[in-house]
């Protein structure tokens, strides 16, 4: 919304201090986005006119311009604009001016020609935002003359205002001026449309409403001794600052009042309206009707359709008028539309139809129920500008559901509880009155608060005891910190999923964040078939599916950093997959998962990483078992389980699915479900006491063919070994001409140790046998000599 | 006599003066002051020496035997520190000769913000909550009072997920749900903040990203007023940017909170950073929850935190840190 500093002042003496204004609007909820001074008067543009055109003998872009400035001399300029003729009246910034934009214009020769000057467009001389061309000058203007002056274009100040949903009130400049002179304690009393009285039933115009709900009150007035022109310059000028182009007098007359109102209207020429009046219905299934645009538009059952008495629409209630009923050079009486209709049906109805339009934002917010009569005499005070015999004849009313605007209860103690204050009731009076909140002080301190009906947004206690806060003032409220009643922190998850953060980082692994959206495909490419959920209306067709893995995206992680020749590189991801449930369900299955690519690094390398984040975490019970999963190594992959329950999945990306994403490194591949991991009962682990007393060192190899599990191996020799075993290590793998084929020497290193005495060779000796006894039995292992 | 021992000391004095290396000091130990050594050998002879002369030649004897026993040990000393030295020396580096690169990895920028944020909060007494990031209409709007058709809706541009009746279920476009979330499962008092990955139907740019993040603050308690979240707002401010900070609130509208307000972060040089929104519960969300907005009140609050890092580590561009690019990440 854009408001001039000098419309505001007509409606209340708020001062002409930009820089305060634009505080006290932001103060008020009104956010000033920008502040624009217009036709302030540049010294040294004249009105010069066109002598004569020549082509620049070097240039295609240019031209030559002879100008006379008023000395009868002429002036040559060089000017990259085709758009004068000769004669015309254009306005040139003399040698020695400088533009608002600090540009200095000096005499110059361009391409080898003298340029005494530079001709500007409406936009360098800040006069509207048209850039293209030269300024063309009315006819008449005195050449030499000071540009501004000769125009009579007087300087304003344009406020943009980013204005919020609950404030209908604030898209008029009559609905600023009285926030503002409330804030700042002057007078708001505007006289609209005091100057005309009502002369005479609005004959021929009749007003039936049938859609009560979508149309709250359709009021009709007549108004007669008509012609259309131009507007007086100052209001054209209004309109154009404000944002609109001026058309007409009468259409102009109907939008400024819309702009200082918030009054949307809709004006008909009466001859064209055919059958002596109004019909506001629903429109029918695929009714159509040419809107003013000139597009035919199609309606449904939804729309609000104004009708003429013989039920044909002439146009889309609270979006666009018609085309048949537009006024023209003819038109000698108008009908003047002022209504009041529902914003929701408004909005929805503005969407399906893809149009809108100053009216329909109004409409959108909640209208005035109650300004048409004052409209309507403001309208005529307008118009009468122009055309001085305009009448006013009397309103033509019809009611149909219209928003309650009651007296609500307002309780002090509320007030203050909610806000932090101890205003006292009649402060709080002081504070809504000016805004047209009238307050009424009842007894055990609740107020007796009249809702205005410009004020569509309040309803309730809530909403009045914003607009207290509003101008009392937010900053005015003391800032107290509540102390906290509860105990704040991180809950076990959180605590555990920083720790594996830093681990992970600790282990030289980077945290990625990939998009959670996926491109139709990409799952086929991962080796990762099924369903996937999909966005309904993506953006983009590239980032349309819920990922149901982490991988593809690490994997495009890992491409993007080989492709700028970042090979190894090491990632992790916390983040969501959307699953389809396995039973029906409200909502996708969703779940925080844990995963680690590790380019260049085989399987192993996973497990490691797995081994660390089991032991910080100090989860027992974990167990891998070789597994075949879509778009991992078959013979590479094991599923973890902790107590028999599947966590997660480790092992290595299948190389068809690396090759797929250009990857030629191994990569390792780590992923646990979190939640799930960390659901398992864990740490914190219990002393374990250190020995004083020697320890004895055995080391032993078995062979072991190749389908037994180290792990099955190592958890035999615990179990054989009993307390003693303090440590475990293997040390060598080995595969060779010394162990048959289709088997392996595993060789580890024991660590023996009692806390209660020195072991003698004997026990070590008797502790070796078992181990061995139970190696060589349970797993066919032989022991290497 | 007393001649052939002066004679003697001044020869193993020589010797033991001259020796070169410790090794060599170790192995002329015996030839300068064992037994078959010209010392040695004299020793020997005392016992057949007159009293008085034998104890005139023992003393000379002693002393000699000590002055060449201290002297090697000093000429033993100063040949180890030499030793010593020239060792260490061989054992010089460049400590600049760098193979190997420290290879720590990196949290991304995003999770550090969410971390020092949620450290900030937990000082106030919050606690962290979380929530799922699709949604029902149920949780992302109509409980925030937002009804279906609400005009308001249309401030967020929503991704609908093709899930349950169509436009049933949408990413989650604020993380006010688990406001909901949490007042439906938690009686109050509650203080809470909630980070989490939010979802918008926009084209990225330098400064909007269809996938980005939020930290969103709730309370509920007895006698919660206005000042209190003017106040909270004020303390994360010179808690997280610097005492130097200050903050304000200007008046603005969300469905879910009333008063509702804008807030702004004052930096040290005077100008303005419009950081996020809040306001009070608006009793109609507390309702929906089941929460009595007579007996209980509260605000909320909320702020991209994409941001942040922005102004911390001078980004020009949020699409870099979801590039995944290592030469990015390990900057931080």
């Amino acid at each position: 919304m854009e408001v001039l500093l000098s419309w505001l002042n007509e409606l209340a003496p708020v001062g002409v201090d930009v820089a305060a204004l634009a505080d006290t609007m932001n103060d008020l909820g009104l956010a000033v986005d920008g502040i624009e001074t217009v036709g302030a008067p540049i010294d040294g543009v004249v009105v010069a006119k066109v002598l004569g055109l020549r082509p620049h003998p070097d240039a295609d872009r240019m031209q030559l311009v002879d100008v006379d400035t008023g000395d009868g001399q002429s002036l040559q300029i060089c000017c990259g604009a085709f758009n004068m003729a000769v004669g015309d009246l254009v306005p040139l910034a003399t040698v020695g001016t400088v533009m608002p934009d600090g540009r200095a214009i000096n005499r110059a020769k361009k391409r080898g020609e003298w340029s005494n000057g530079m001709l500007c467009s409406p936009a360098e001389l800040g006069l509207s935002s048209d850039a293209e061309g030269i300024a063309v000058l009315p006819s008449g203007l005195d050449v030499g003359a000071p540009v501004f002056g000769a125009l009579g274009v007087s300087p304003d100040v344009v406020f943009d205002l980013d204005l919020t949903r609950n404030r209908p009130d604030a898209y008029a400049h009559l609905g600023i001026a009285r926030d503002l002179a409330a804030r700042l304690h002057v007078p708001f009393a505007p006289s609209l449309g005091t100057t005309v009285d009502v002369d005479g039933k609005s004959e021929g115009i009749t007003v039936t409403l049938d859609k009560r709900s979508a149309c709250g009150r359709f009021t009709a007035h007549l108004v007669t001794g008509v012609f259309v022109t131009e507007s007086p310059r100052w209001l054209a000028e209004r309109l154009s600052r404000a944002g609109m182009r001026p058309i007409n007098n009468i259409v102009d007359v109907s939008n400024y009042v819309m702009l200082e109102m918030g009054r949307p209207n809709h004006t008909y020429d009466m001859t064209k309206l055919e059958g002596g009046g109004f019909r506001v219905r629903s429109a029918h299934s695929a009714e159509t009707v040419e809107t003013l645009d000139g597009v035919t538009r199609v309606l449904t059952t939804d729309d609000v359709a104004i009708c003429d008495g013989n039920d044909v629409v002439i146009g889309i209630g609270g979006i666009m008028g018609g085309a048949s009923t537009e006024i023209d050079a003819n038109t000698s009486a108008v009908a003047l539309e002022m209504a009041w209709f529902e914003p929701s049906a408004i909005a929805s109805s503005g969407a399906r139809l893809g149009l809108r339009s100053e009216a329909s934002m109004r409409f959108e917010r909640g209208c005035d129920t109650d300004d048409m009569a004052v409209g309507a005499r403001r309208f005529i005070e307008l118009l009468r500008l122009t055309c001085p015999d305009a009448r006013l004849h009397e309103m033509v009313d019809a009611v149909g559901s219209l928003p309650p605007r009651p007296a609500i209860a307002v309780r002090t103690s509320r007030v203050n509880a909610l806000l932090g204050t101890e205003l006292d009731s009649a402060t709080i009076k002081d504070l809504l009155d000016p805004i047209g909140f009238a307050t009424k002080i009842g007894t055990d301190g609740v107020l007796q608060v009249q809702l205005p009906t410009w004020r569509y947004d309040a309803t309730a206690e809530v909403d009045v005891i914003e607009e207290v806060a509003r101008h009392h003032g937010y900053g005015r409220i003391a800032k107290t910190v509540p102390k906290s009643t509860v105990f704040g922190g991180l809950t076990p998850l959180q605590r555990d999923r920083r720790l594996v953060r830093q681990v992970l980082v600790g282990l030289g692994i980077t945290e990625a964040m990939p998009n959670a959206f996926l491109a139709p495909g990409d799952l086929e490419r991962s080796g990762l078939p099924g369903t996937a959920i999909t966005i309904t209306n993506p953006l983009d067709a590239d980032e349309s599916v819920l990922r149901t893995s982490l991988l593809p995206g690490l994997l495009k992680a890992i491409a993007y950093n080989a492709s700028h020749r970042r090979l190894g590189a090491r990632f992790f991801e916390i983040g969501h997959i959307y699953g389809v449930p396995d039973e029906p369900a409200t909502l996708p299955d969703e779940r925080e998962i844990i995963a680690i690519a590790l380019a260049g690094t085989p399987a192993i390398g996973a497990v490691a990483v797995l081994d660390e984040l089991v032991a910080v975490l100090a989860i027992d019970g974990l167990r891998l078992t070789p597994t075949a999963r879509p778009g991992l190594h078959p013979s590479r992959t094991a599923v973890v389980t902790v107590n028999s329950a599947e966590v997660g999945v480790v092992g290595e990306v299948d190389p068809d699915v690396a090759a797929a994403y250009s990857i030629t490194e191994r990569v390792a591949w780590l992923a646990l479900d979190l939640p799930a991991l960390l659901a398992h009962p864990h740490g914190p682990r219990a002393y374990r006491k250190i020995s004083r007393f020697p320890s004895s060192d055995i080391d032993l190899a078995f062979v072991v063919d190749d389908s037994v599990a180290a792990f099955d191996i190592e958890s035999t020799m615990r179990e054989a070994a009993g307390d003693l075993l303090v440590d475990l290590q293997l040390f060598d793998v080995f595969r060779g001409p010394s162990v048959p084929q289709g088997s392996r020497s595993l060789a580890y290193a024991l660590r023996l140790q009692s806390n209660e005495r020195t072991l003698t060779d004997g026990e070590v000796a008797a502790v070796r046998k078992q181990i061995v006894d139970a190696v060589t039995r349970r797993h066919g292992a032989r022991l290497r000599g | 006599m007393l001649d052939e021992i002066a004679a003697a000391r001044r020869d193993a004095l020589a010797r033991a003066r001259g020796v070169a290396t410790v090794a060599d000091a170790r192995a002329i130990e015996p030839e300068l002051t064992g037994r078959r050594s010209l010392l040695g050998q004299l020793k020997q002879r005392l016992g057949g020496l007159g009293p008085t002369e034998r104890k005139d030649a023992g003393q000379a004897l002693n002393a000699a035997v000590a002055e060449v026993e201290a002297t090697l040990s000093t000429r033993v000393g100063e040949l180890a520190a030499v030793e010593r030295r020239h060792r260490l020396e061989n054992e010089r580096l460049d400590l600049t000769e760098r193979l190997t690169r420290p290879s720590r990895g990196h949290l991304h920028l995003v999770t550090q913000t969410h971390e020092r944020l949620e450290d900030v909060f937990i000082g106030l007494g919050f606690t962290v909550s979380e929530g799922p990031e699709v949604e029902t209409d149920w949780y992302n709007f109509t409980a925030l009072n937002m009804p279906p058709s609400h005009p308001a809706r249309s401030m967020w541009d929503t991704l609908f997920v093709d899930w349950g009746e169509p436009g049933t279920v949408v990413l989650r476009t604020h993380t006010s749900p688990v406001q909901i979330r949490v007042m439906e499962t938690t009686t109050p008092p509650i203080y809470t903040v909630v980070p989490g990955r939010v979802f918008r139907r926009d084209t990225a740019d330098a400064t909007h990203m269809p996938v980005f993040h939020q930290i969103e603050g709730l309370v509920v308690d007895r006698g919660i007023t206005f000042g209190d979240l003017a106040g909270t707002i004020e303390a994360f401010t010179k808690a997280y940017f610097g005492s130097e900070f200050t903050s304000r609130l200007r008046p603005s509208y969300f469905p879910f909170t009333e008063p509702s307000a804008e807030f702004d972060i004052q930096r040290p040089d005077g100008s303005w950073l419009e950081l996020g929104g809040c306001g009070m519960v608006h009793p109609n969300v507390l309702a929906n929850c089941g929460v009595d907005p007579e007996e209980w009140s509260g605000f909320a609050f909320g702020f991209g935190t994409d941001r942040m890092p922005q102004s911390r580590h001078g980004l020009d561009d949020l699409r870099e840190m979801y590039t995944n690019d290592l030469r990015f990440l390990e900057q931080f």
